[in-house]
């Protein structure tokens, strides 16, 4: 053992790594560094300074929220009241009015579900047969008719349920139907995979409005005498349609990235087709694509508000409805932030959900 | 798969390749009754209404105004020709939409990499709010701002030289009509004709002798010197059309409307976030040893950028690009909900006055389609030039 000498001058003069970055060291590095960036700081400052006060003094500070709307009219800022005092309208629609707790109970069911499948832990098939017995739930609470509870016309229908309702039951219908038009697609059959692409190819290729279109003026002359279906179930069909697919585009990428050795697997076992695709093939194709199919979800979600065009009471058209009443006229920036609220909390949720299941359902990642 | 001959036989329903073709037949079929089914409960009813088909409603006289049109057109005209309005106008926001949001959706998807933390996070909000909200929603909201916020003609905002915002759309001062500009344009004709040639040239020399030529400075000079040149031979007109008050509203200049406006703002707003994505997505997609690579053998820096990282990006955003400027052009069929005369707002009118919906509703379908059409067959081309060259 030999003696090491200790410089403890050097020792004292050697300065710690740095761990901690104080408030304006963090400046430095984020918005500071360099020339070009400090100006683009100082430009977008300047931007916010112009336009985020004057908007929370409007929105906030100068604003009336339980007035009518004679009132809001003298008011300099925003007036909320006429979300406030229209809400049960503008979520409910033309439902009838002491019958409102019927569609606030299928619409808290829905949130139920929802609220178990967003956590991974809850998902088996329990949670499987909870969503289907749910959704007749729903179906049910809406339209009565049966138990004890009374009729109500689905013409009737409208506002936020009937936006949760065209999508949760169009998601609903259009993915089995989607994967089966990407089996189609992949098929080797070649007679079955034309129809598909056709099919996948001709409704990709148009707007959804025009599919509307046809659900609303021409659906009606497709059907025999004297049956009729009614406007909202048209509209059903013609998203699910839509939405379809587009499912079906993004299961096809989830088949593509299967690799050929998991067929030959299935095949060394004696697997017929069927059997091949249930047990091996879609649960990996189908893991792979969750997070694109959940944007097909959003914009499903987003899509719904398209039926205004044909006259549905969704909840956009709803709140239009009440901006064009005499009394609310002018209060439309109000009324459509809102709107644009709800739609983007439910939206970005969706999104942030499915950024939390890519990470969660990456199992090939070992390290 | 077909046995051979030592192998028992093997019942018809048991093998594959015929059972594959019983299912076919059993497919079409199906598919073929459907459709039998659907026309012929179609003619009954047809006959049942008296609605003549077919496509002579189209010479017929329209008999309703189109607020805006690139060609003259007027109430007597022939349906067809106001169709033919309709489908301009779709191209022209789509068009115009298209260019804005690309350069909107650029801007914003390389502010989003900025290492600047303000920058970073407003572009992430701005994607974020915009992709998830309605199309439709913002088209409404915009629509709205416009009539409520923007006073009457007479006290039009005016915020810069040659600007007018009021409620009954935007006036724009233009140059005065003068010979010198179709002349310039057919300067800047020629002077791009020249500049592609020249980069041509440059790259067959670049490839049998290496020996490299500037090409950014002169195809400059070609395209945007030839016209200037030409547009100071004619003594350099500076006349503008600026628009004025007159009555009720502005003459003079390019009067856009309201339902223009709020329509390419609402497009353009919602497509840039995704073009925007797209733009993050694909140089993210370019690893970091690309560069380094590429720094390692001496390369320039904007040689790394022309040669080594936007190749590799592009490749990987044109195709989603491609398909969110198809996405802004089916969306531009919302025109109808704020008012604008694009070709389904067109078409709808059109089946409201003669009740010829099936024609009216194919016709909006084959008109997309021809859209979505051109740009897959675009998109493969490019797919072919681009694609990555394997050993």
């Amino acid at each position: 053992m030999g003696i090491v000498a200790i410089d403890k001058d050097a020792i004292q003069k050697m300065k710690p790594p740095v761990v901690h970055r104080g408030a304006i060291g963090w400046l430095k590095e984020n918005l500071f560094n360099g020339v070009f960036n400090s100006i683009l700081t100082l430009v977008f400052l300047a931007f916010l300074l112009k336009f985020v006060p004057p908007f929370i003094k409007w929105a906030f500070i100068d604003s009336v929220w339980f007035t009518t709307g004679a009132e809001c009219k003298e008011c300099p800022g925003a007036c909320w009241s006429v979300v406030l005092k229209n809400l049960r309208f503008v979520i409910f629609g033309f439902y009838p009015h002491d019958l409102h707790w019927r569609p606030f109970g299928a619409m808290l069911l829905l949130f139920t579900l929802l609220f178990f499948s967003y956590h991974k832990r809850f998902w088996s098939k329990k949670l499987g047969y909870a969503w289907m017995i749910g959704l007749v739930a729903m179906g049910i609470l809406m339209k009565g008719g049966i138990f004890w509870l009374t009729p109500v016309d689905s013409m009737k229908w409208g506002g936020l349920p009937l936006t949760l309702l065209l999508s949760v039951f169009g998601l609903a219908a259009a993915y089995p139907l989607g994967v089966i038009l990407a089996l189609g697609r992949d098929s080797h059959m070649p007679m079955i995979r034309y129809l598909s692409i056709g099919y996948i190819e001709l409704i990709r290729g148009v707007p959804l409005i025009s599919l509307l279109f046809m659900s609303s003026i021409i659906f009606p002359l497709f059907l025999p005498e004297g049956v009729t279906i009614n406007k909202i179930l048209r509209a059903q069909v013609a998203i699910i349609l839509f939405t379809a697919a587009y499912v079906a585009e993004v299961v096809r990428g989830g088949l593509q990235g299967m690799s050929g050795g998991q067929y030959e697997a299935a095949d060394a076992l004696g697997l017929n087709y069927y059997q091949t695709m249930r047990l091996v093939i879609l649960p990996q194709a189908l893991k792979i694509v969750i997070p694109p199919t959940l944007s097909v979800l959003i914009s499903a979600f987003k899509d719904t508000s398209l039926v205004v065009i044909i006259a549905l009471y969704d909840f956009l058209l709803t709140s239009k409805t009440v901006i064009q009443h005499p009394e609310w006229n002018g209060f439309s920036t109000e009324m459509y932030l809102f709107v644009a609220l709800m739609y983007f909390l439910g939206c970005f949720s969706m999104s942030n959900f499915s950024r939390k299941l890519e990470q969660e359902l990456d199992t090939d990642k070992r390290s | 798969m077909t046995p051979s001959e030592s192998e028992p036989k093997v019942p018809f329903w048991l093998d594959p390749g015929k059972r594959a073709i019983g299912f076919q037949i059993i497919t079409c079929l199906m598919v073929g009754l459907l459709a039998w089914y659907l026309v012929n409960n179609t003619l009954v009813n047809m006959e049942k209404q008296s609605i003549a088909s077919g496509f002579g409603f189209l010479e017929r006289e329209a008999a309703f105004e189109i607020g805006e049109s690139l060609i003259a057109y007027s109430a007597s005209d022939s349906y067809a020709k106001a169709l033919f309005v309709g489908v301009l106008n779709t191209l022209k926001v789509s068009f115009i939409g298209i260019i804005l949001c690309l350069i909107i959706g650029l801007f914003i998807g390389v502010a989003r990499l900025s290492t600047n933390w303000l920058v970073k996070k407003l572009a992430m909000i701005y994607i974020e709010v915009m992709q998830n909200i309605p199309v439709l929603l913002q088209l409404f909201f915009w629509y709205a701002l416009f009539y409520e916020m923007f006073p009457s003609p007479r006290q039009a905002l005016n915020p810069m030289a040659g600007l007018f915002l009021c409620n009954r759309g935007v006036a724009l001062a233009v140059p005065a009509s003068h010979p010198a500009y179709f002349q310039m344009f057919i300067a800047l004709m020629i002077g791009l004709v020249l500049g592609f040639g020249l980069k041509r040239w440059v790259k067959k020399r670049k490839f049998t002798t290496g020996r490299d030529f500037p090409v950014l400075w002169p195809f400059l000079g070609l395209s945007l010197g030839l016209p200037l040149l030409v547009w100071v031979l004619h003594g350099a007109p500076m006349q503008m059309d600026v628009p004025e008050l007159k009555g009720f509203n502005f003459q003079g200049g390019i009067m856009l409307s309201p339902e223009f406006f709020a329509l390419l703002l609402g497009l353009v707003i919602y497509t840039s976030a995704f073009v925007a994505e797209a733009v993050r997505a694909g140089i993210q997609a370019v690893s970091r040893g690309q560069t380094e690579a590429a720094m390692s053998i001496g390369l320039k820096k904007k040689h790394i950028l022309n040669l080594v990282i936007l190749p590799q990006a592009l490749r990987v955003i044109i195709p989603p690009l491609t398909s969110q400027m198809l996405n802004l052009t089916k969306n531009s069929s919302l025109a109808i909900a704020i008012g604008y005369p694009d070709f389904v707002s067109v078409a709808n009118t059109t089946i409201n006055q003669t009740g010829q919906s099936i024609e009216g509703v194919a016709m909006i379908m084959a008109c997309y389609l021809v859209f979505s059409v051109s740009t897959s067959i675009f998109m493969n081309w490019y797919n072919k030039k681009s694609k990555l060259v394997e050993r």
